[in-house]
């Protein structure tokens, strides 16, 4: 019994290590800021949650510490793929050219932001662009 | 056998962290660099606890949860530095 | 409210503290009030968070229901963006869009932008006020009413009851 439960853990934590690594994969394939961000934060959570909920599996007496990470990393997690997106936005980094809209721009803030690095943006939207 | 996939999981996670060093190397914007750093931290973070199984010490979850809080910080505060300066 | 900032302050702390010692002696009981008790008297007073939180039996029950929905949506984002990375050709229709929703607390609206995150597809970007712009992946509406049916709604009918 005890036997079973210890595999079971092992094999979630390895669902969990091919979530990570496939986050990975969409970091490097994606083709823009945005993009990256979404691929890598929901897959590293789902991921890193997997992970120590089977390390929890195998030891049951690590409970209080398992409990405690996967709670901060389920909370922490998106607080800073959301500020990073909107620091992102903020400087004026280009989406890619597959973009269909973007309501956000529309602000006065951001396009005054836009016009004072307008060369830098087509630059690496030249190289963005595939 | 549980160290077996244990193993076999410790390489998924390995594979992953070098993409993510690729990420970081090749960037482009330094946002991309960022995020790169982040999805490298929460990916050792399970690194880290299965590790802990492998060595069978528990005080490296302490070391995860330390880990974990000091990046997160960081990426706040890189993220502040770039909408309004330190 | 101040002295409901400090108690749920307090608890949240002791129930930390219990859970990275890991054993329940008195000694440990002891020092772990002493410390939670001196912390959220000092720092936990404005605290404005903790006095939006609603203890009432039915947000409990929405609690745990919201939880079952929101872990659901997290595995199917996952396997969404699994989808999506191993495809050659990259099937990706971004945009940014903007959703408004009713929820007034500050504690809502973040756990709202959170589970947005969390959820297939879609990366918050900036939160004005009432109004949240989305990173979406896939773009199928455009408009506020449209898009707010697609992504918040699931979630707010049950934010609603627990934090207003």
């Amino acid at each position: 019994m005890n036997q079973t439960i210890e595999i079971i853990g092992a094999i979630v934590t390895l669902i969990g290590s091919l979530f990570l690594f496939l986050g990975a994969l969409g970091l490097i394939r994606m083709p823009d800021v945005y993009n990256r961000i979404q691929a890598g934060t929901k897959a590293t959570t789902l991921g890193t949650m997997l992970s120590l909920l089977g390390i929890g599996l195998i030891h049951l007496d690590w409970y209080g510490k398992i409990i405690v990470l996967i709670i901060f990393v389920l909370v922490s997690n998106p607080i800073s793929s959301h500020v990073l997106a909107g620091a992102a936005h903020y400087i004026g980094i280009p989406l890619t050219r597959r973009t269909v809209i973007d309501k956000l721009s529309d602000k006065p803030m951001i396009r005054v932001q836009k016009e004072n690095s307008n060369s830098e943006t087509v630059l690496t939207d030249e190289k963005t662009g595939k | 056998m549980v160290n077996l996939i244990l193993y076999i999981a410790l390489g998924f996670v390995g594979l992953a962290l070098i993409l993510t060093i690729i990420r970081f190397i090749i960037g482009r914007t330094n946002i991309d660099r960022v995020i790169a750093l982040d999805v490298m931290t929460v990916s050792s973070i399970a690194l880290i606890g299965m590790i802990a199984h492998l060595t069978n010490r528990v005080i490296y979850m302490d070391i995860a949860l330390v880990y974990g809080l000091l990046s997160f910080i960081a990426v706040l505060i890189i993220a502040r530095y770039y909408e309004k300066g330190l | 409210m101040r002295i409901k900032n400090t108690i749920v302050g307090f608890f949240l702390l002791l129930a930390t503290w219990f859970l990275l010692n890991g054993k329940y002696d008195i000694v440990t009981l002891g020092i772990g009030i002493l410390i939670s008790l001196f912390i959220s008297l000092i720092f936990c007073n404005k605290c404005e968070i903790f006095s939006e939180m609603n203890f009432s039996p039915k947000a409990i029950l929405y609690f745990i229901v919201y939880v079952f929905v929101f872990l659901t949506e997290l595995v199917k984002s996952n396997f969404d963006v699994a989808r999506r990375v191993l495809t050659p050709s990259l099937p990706i229709n971004p945009g940014i869009v903007e959703v408004e929703t009713k929820l007034k607390s500050k504690l809502g609206r973040m756990i709202l932008a959170n589970s947005i995150t969390l959820t297939p597809g879609t990366l918050t970007v900036k939160i004005e006020n009432d109004k949240l712009f989305i990173h979406w992946i896939n773009v199928v509406n455009t408009d506020i009413e449209n898009a707010t049916k697609d992504i918040a709604a699931k979630f707010e009918k049950y934010l609603k009851v627990i934090y207003g």
